[in-house]
């Protein structure tokens, strides 16, 4: 487990914050740039020293206020990557990764081939004589990423590590820190104010807003929460589900997905047979219809319980839909929510545009 | 002393006359004890210089100001008071230099080291200064990532800080080098004017402006300082430019 709790205040900017998590697992810090996500990122790593708290990962404490106990940085063993990935300019690409490794704890598994599995990971056998400036913005930072495992971290923590870069680069480096989630078991804190970064990597999202962590759980439960709408505006608000992909359609090349007790066809890609992933289907992409309809794309539904209903602004609804085990929201007037009868408790259809939808393999926990 | 004239391996060329002109041996003594000076001066000076930077521009401590101000003394008062303040301090009867005299029989007034220690103290602030500017300019963002991957305060000065700050340390050591090679009032005033021992090139100038006869000696002497002014300059910024280059920085920065 990791616990966090901190108090600071740094001139004009105070940061309270407050969670535990399962660990190992990704762990996203999500909120809005100057919510004091670097903040806290800098107190766990102990380059800013906080005014009071705790910090305890996997029984060990790291920071305890009361206890007048700091682990000094270098002792701390917290992998960072920075948002500029920091690589040192005066060493190759093979100095870099080599710096962690050579300064690694004492306790480290004895394993003389860890460096070398690790830039088959990451893929960086080509730029090994490179120099930092010769690499494009991704390659960087999977250097630095690399350079930060090779150090025997006990947590990561990833600071915005693709906000530098554009969208093709972002999808170049996102699967080497899927690699990374998936086979090293580390605990990983993951700060981003993308949120589609966030669904298809982090197991827990802490919600940062000013300085203050106002809501701590699941990727699921956290994709419903309004407060999310601040962050990430109304359009992109969505429910993230899990489901497994259950059989390839005949003739179509979408693949039959299971979410809860019903079924989806969506394009898969790449998917196996089998395999888990995660989706998120957007409120503003969701029908609700009180029977099942005809004459439209009939398997692209699901049916459900209304478990909440929320107000979401002056003319529209939030409406949880309980699909038998996820939970998907739809926003609909408030005019057409009066119009059907929609109330807790109802059962009813959810369409759903697939289309559109795009899933990111995932293994769960 | 006539000066004794010698072909020498070097000749220069000076005058509008273009006369080839041989470098005489007083000529070559006094480069050999100005070389031998500023080096010792450079590297004596070096690690305190490094120290020094380090601590003006990375601490706040009271009589910060006070250092500053001490170190950059030897820009704004004249030579021969520094060399006059040496001469009180490492003087035979000087407190230190007593104590040098008596303990490890080292004696610096009237010597090349004394000569060193005058320009190093002369140079002192050049050296400071350059350093400090590639102190300013190292970004401490990279030792706070050296921090996260364990290493410790001395380990990030010799593996991140040094070598990322030595383009200025050599571009400054060069400059100081440079400088220390035509130093005159300190030297002159704390060492003497001892030929083969403490007599620089600009101190072999001065005698040869003394004499009635010295004028061309004079120019020669003029002649080299400046050439080895203007190379040490070059050298210092070439120096500088290719090692920022191998540090992988684009020029541009």
């Amino acid at each position: 487990m990791l616990h966090i709790r901190l108090t600071t205040q740094r001139g004009e900017f105070g940061l309270d914050v407050n969670f535990s998590a399962q660990s190992p697992g990704v762990i996203a810090l999500f909120g809005r740039s100057g919510s004091g996500k670097t903040t806290l990122a800098q107190l766990i790593t102990g380059l800013l020293a906080p005014d009071s708290g705790v910090i305890e990962l996997d029984g060990a404490r790291l920071y305890d206020s009361q206890r007048k106990l700091s682990v000094p940085t270098e002792e701390r063993r917290i992998g960072y990557v920075f948002q500029d990935g920091r690589l040192f300019p005066h060493l190759t690409v093979r100095g870099n990764l080599l710096y962690g490794w050579k300064r690694r704890a004492p306790n480290a598994p004895p394993d003389a081939g860890l460096p070398e599995k690790l830039i088959h990971l990451l893929g960086l056998e080509s730029l090994l004589e490179r120099r930092p400036w010769q690499l494009s913005g991704g390659e960087r930072q999977r250097v630095a990423l690399g350079r930060a495992l090779l150090a025997h971290p006990r947590l990561l923590l990833l600071d915005e590590p693709l906000a530098g870069l554009d969208q093709s680069r972002r999808e170049e480096v996102l699967p080497y820190l899927e690699r990374v989630r998936d086979e090293w078991r580390i605990p990983i804190i993951y700060v981003s104010h993308q949120f589609d970064e966030v669904l298809r990597l982090a197991t827990h999202v802490v919600l940062m807003e000013q300085g203050r962590s106002v809501t701590s759980g699941d990727v699921f439960t956290v994709s419903r929460d309004p407060r999310l709408r601040a962050i990430v505006g109304t359009e992109a608000l969505g429910a993230v589900v899990e489901g497994t992909l259950a059989e390839m359609a005949d003739d179509s090349g979408l693949g039959v997905v299971r979410i809860g007790h019903g079924t989806l066809q969506l394009p898969t890609g790449q998917l196996r047979t089998g395999q888990r992933m995660r989706l998120q289907l957007l409120a503003r992409d969701l029908i609700l219809a009180l029977e099942a309809p005809r004459g439209l794309s009939v398997r692209n539904r699901l049916s459900g319980t209304i478990i909440e209903m929320r107000p979401d602004d002056a003319h529209s609804l939030l409406v949880s839909v309980d699909v038998g085990g996820p939970v998907l929201v739809a926003r609909v007037t408030t005019l057409s929510a009066t119009e059907m009868g929609l109330r807790e408790g109802l059962s009813l259809w959810v369409l759903v545009k697939s289309v559109t939808l795009r899933p990111f393999a995932h293994r769960g926990d | 002393m006539p000066p004794r004239l010698r072909p020498a391996a070097v000749r220069i060329r000076y005058s509008a006359g273009m006369v080839d002109m041989p470098i005489s041996e007083l000529e070559w003594q006094a480069l050999r004890v100005s070389c031998a000076v500023a080096w010792r001066s450079a590297v004596y000076s070096l690690p305190a210089a490094v120290a020094v930077a380090w601590v003006l521009t990375r601490r706040r401590f009271v009589g910060r100001f006070a250092l500053d101000a001490l170190i950059h003394l030897p820009l704004v008062l004249p030579p021969v008071l520094i060399g006059y303040g040496l001469l009180l301090l490492f003087g035979i009867h000087g407190p230190i230099g007593a104590w040098l005299h008596t303990h490890f029989d080292i004696r610096l007034v009237f010597t090349l080291q004394g000569a060193a220690l005058a320009s190093a103290v002369m140079t002192f602030p050049l050296l400071v200064r350059s350093i400090r500017i590639a102190l300013e300019h190292v970004d401490q963002g990279l030792e706070e990532a050296a921090r996260t991957l364990g290493a410790g305060a001395i380990d990030r000065f010799v593996t991140i800080t040094l070598p990322l700050m030595s383009p200025g340390i050599l571009a400054g050591t060069i400059t100081a080098f440079v400088a220390a090679l035509g130093e005159f009032g300190a030297i002159i005033t704390f060492a003497g004017n001892v030929p083969g021992e403490t007599q620089t090139l600009p101190l072999a100038l001065y005698s040869a402006l003394q004499r009635v006869d010295g004028d061309p000696l004079a120019a020669r002497l003029a002649l080299l300082s400046l050439s080895i002014g203007i190379a040490g300059l070059a050298l210092a910024e070439l120096a500088n430019h290719s090692l920022r280059r191998l540090l992988g920085r684009p020029r541009s920065n």
